[in-house]
């Protein structure tokens, strides 16, 4: 018999039940929580008279719409200017305190986008099967924890019963060999990717990033990898256990005690697939080809590496992506052919569940350092992912090096990745973002984004268009 | 939930492939907390020329002329004929709750994205899987002949044609059984309350730091 994924280990370790029309009751460990999508969720437990299941498998903090602007927060939720945002901050609030839910309020230090939160608390952690109301859950999966985003009624689904419904997803290994080059990083690998095997050619499958490259990743390279697994198609990413892991989970807040540890660590360390597993597609990138990369379109897949041009229609044979390159050269006001690091940029933004840890602002600090942003940039924002990595950031004088460049330095939240709160483009402003999505309007009415490495969004913002940050000094 | 059985009505086209759920329904709608009243900004960057607001009435608004859901003879569809990878992206539910207000009950294409097709079923919006030759042929007879409509037969897995050619497709039996009886799945999970409870006690044996009471 082959040997297993470390997928089907997840799975098998926490079915339920397996039912006879296919589907399985997959039990939950860790569900994550947000303001976006769990107030209808927690309505319709009211409506029902349902409870959770169990109180201690949640955690919430807001993140979508919180200001990030430290004035308007300081006033906490009562201050967030937007009604309709200051409503659904407060209601997540108000629904967490009834069904006694902790939450990592707007001004707690703990608060944060919840992909940056988890991990870092130690609240999701190898092995677990992690869900939240939000696709780039996969994050997670970078743990050796089986995690993938949800719709509303799921999110009510776990907080009633604790377990899922679902159907095996078939398995996918995407290995990066070799080793990267200087100036490349975990978010140009991702895009990579992407690149390589399109939007949706992760749909159906669970995949796992492996190779010499991931090997020698850093954690939180490691979640930059996995958080885009869903602009491949699939809704889960991870990466094997290794000491890196084990080293990154101890003594934070929510992990294993010393007395628990060596029992988790017996656990955890099974957490790989088997030489011999089955993996129904493999994909193989070498790391030392990988260049940083730059999305010039619409759709993630829409990317090239930065010294390449900007493709043209009949670069393409397939009529419905033909039919995609001519819409996306519009929307974006891009020329075929015109080179990439031509493109001029209006906006920058260094944040996101993608890029927003300490090692991306360390990143995009080192470049910035002793410079200054160009004058065509508009606006140049750096949104740390959570309270303690701000924190951090301010205690290494990351934040003094940024504001002395011309970058602005916000309070933690979602921000412009999505710009539910004010942080948003203007009608044809192009925009280097660290974040992780380009589609039309995703960062604001009419908005032109392009998805960068944080060390490639800093190098832009002082140069005023793209440059290859391996030629940066 | 809405049951689904057998829907006959109006086809209306979307004709490009990866439609994300941000265009399906933009993010500064999603900060409502009800689960109804997005029909009106389907689409909203498509189908209207200015930028919408939430709450904002939206019979006012300068309609795009060249969406095809503004045009007349689509007026009243309830079938979606879409392209690849429909529903790629966010995993919000408010994009089926956005095409389930406006009217429509069911998205035919040749793929989607997981989440959304997941998300469909939990709202009475059957989302079918049709190879992409079918659905080919069905736009060009779409754009063909005004009126043009269809019958979704969910009980038999099957989409007419009104000369009565008819596409099979697939449907997961459980979603099928969920769907076609206007299931909550949450009742039905509960009646494994016991094997649920029963996992709980041997997962919290091994994985006992999973189980820890904690507080902000």
């Amino acid at each position: 018999m082959a040997g297993q994924t470390l997928y089907d280990k997840l799975w098998q370790a926490h079915l339920v039940k397996q039912r006879d029309d296919g589907s399985a009751l997959i039990y939950i460990d860790r569900q994550l929580v947000h303001e976006v999508t769990s107030p209808q969720a927690f309505e319709g437990l009211r409506m029902a008279g349902r409870k959770p299941w169990r109180i201690s498998g949640s955690i919430a903090t807001p993140d979508h719409n919180v200001p990030t602007l430290h004035s308007e927060r300081s006033a906490g939720v009562a201050g967030i200017v937007d009604e309709v945002s200051r409503i659904q901050v407060k209601t997540l609030d108000e629904n967490c305190e009834e069904f006694g839910i902790t939450e990592f309020t707007i001004n707690d230090v703990r608060q944060g986008i919840v992909h940056v939160v988890g991990p870092e608390q130690g609240a999701t952690l190898p092995g677990m099967t992690v869900v939240c109301g939000d696709s780039h859950t996969a994050t997670h999966g970078a743990l050796g924890a089986l995690a993938h985003g949800i719709g509303t009624s799921e999110v009510e689904h776990v907080l009633a019963t604790q377990c899922l419904i679902q159907k095996k997803s078939k398995n996918m290994l995407v290995r990066v060999d070799g080793q990267l080059g200087p100036g490349v990083t975990p978010k140009d690998v991702v895009l990579a990717i992407i690149g390589k095997i399109g939007t949706a050619g992760g749909t159906g499958y669970a995949i796992e990033f492996g190779g010499q490259v991931l090997r020698d990743m850093s954690m939180e390279g490691r979640m930059t990898v996995c958080n885009m697994a869903i602009e491949a198609g699939a809704r889960v990413g991870m990466v094997a256990v290794d000491q890196t892991t084990m080293d990154y989970v101890k003594g934070r807040p929510f992990a294993p005690n010393d007395s628990e540890w060596e029992q988790a660590v017996a656990y955890w360390e099974t957490l790989h697939s088997d030489a011999d597993a089955n993996f129904d597609a493999v994909v193989e990138l070498d790391g030392a080809q990988i260049k940083p990369q730059v999305s010039w379109g619409t759709s993630p897949e829409m990317v090239l590496p930065v010294d390449a041009n900007v493709p043209a229609p009949d670069d393409f044979s397939d009529p419905v992506k033909k039919a995609a390159c001519e819409r996306a050269l519009q929307y974006m006001g891009l020329t075929a052919g015109q080179a990439i690091k031509d493109i001029r940029l209006d906006k920058v933004f260094i944040g996101s569940c993608t890029n927003s840890r300490i090692e991306d602002l360390r990143a995009a600090a080192a470049v910035v350092k002793g410079k200054k942003v160009a004058d065509t940039i508009k606006e140049a924002l750096v949104v740390p992912g959570s309270g303690l990595v701000k924190q951090q950031a301010e205690s290494e004088g990351l934040d003094k090096i940024f504001i002395e460049a011309g970058l602005q330095w916000r309070d933690p939240g979602c921000s412009m990745c999505l710009a539910m709160n004010a942080d948003k483009l203007g009608a044809g402003e192009h925009c280097a973002s660290t974040s992780n999505r380009n589609f039309e309007g995703r960062q604001g009415f009419g908005g032109r984004t392009h998805l960068v490495s944080p060390a490639m969004a800093a190098a832009a913002a002082i140069a005023g268009h793209f440059v290859d940050v391996r030629e940066w000094n | 939930m809405k049951a689904f059985t057998v829907v006959e009505g109006v086809v209306a086209p979307m004709d490009r492939a990866n439609v994300d759920t941000d265009m399906i329904i933009p993010k500064q709608f999603l900060k409502s907390i009800k689960r109804s009243g997005f029909g009106p900004n389907l689409f909203d960057e498509l189908r209207y020329l200015d930028e919408g607001q939430p709450g904002q009435d939206c019979s006012s608004r300068p309609l795009n002329t060249e969406f095809p859901l503004n045009f007349p003879r689509y007026k009243g569809a309830s079938i979606l004929l879409a392209r690849e990878n429909f529903g790629c992206g966010s995993s919000r539910e408010h994009a089926p709750w956005a095409l389930d207000d406006y009217g429509f009950r069911c998205v035919i294409a040749p793929s989607f994205a997981d989440i959304f097709f997941n998300n469909s079923f939990k709202n009475g919006l059957l989302p079918i899987v049709l190879d992409e030759k079918i659905v080919d042929e069905l736009f060009t007879k779409m754009y063909a002949e005004e009126g043009f409509s269809l019958t979704v037969d969910l009980p038999n897995q099957c989409v007419r044609l009104a000369d009565g050619t008819e596409f099979a497709f697939e449907v997961d039996a459980f979603r099928k059984h969920c769907l076609v009886n206007g299931l909550d799945d949450i009742g039905l999970t509960l009646q494994d309350a016991d094997a649920i409870r029963e996992f709980e006690t041997q997962w919290q044996a091994k994985s006992p730091w999973l189980f820890r009471e904690h507080s902000a």
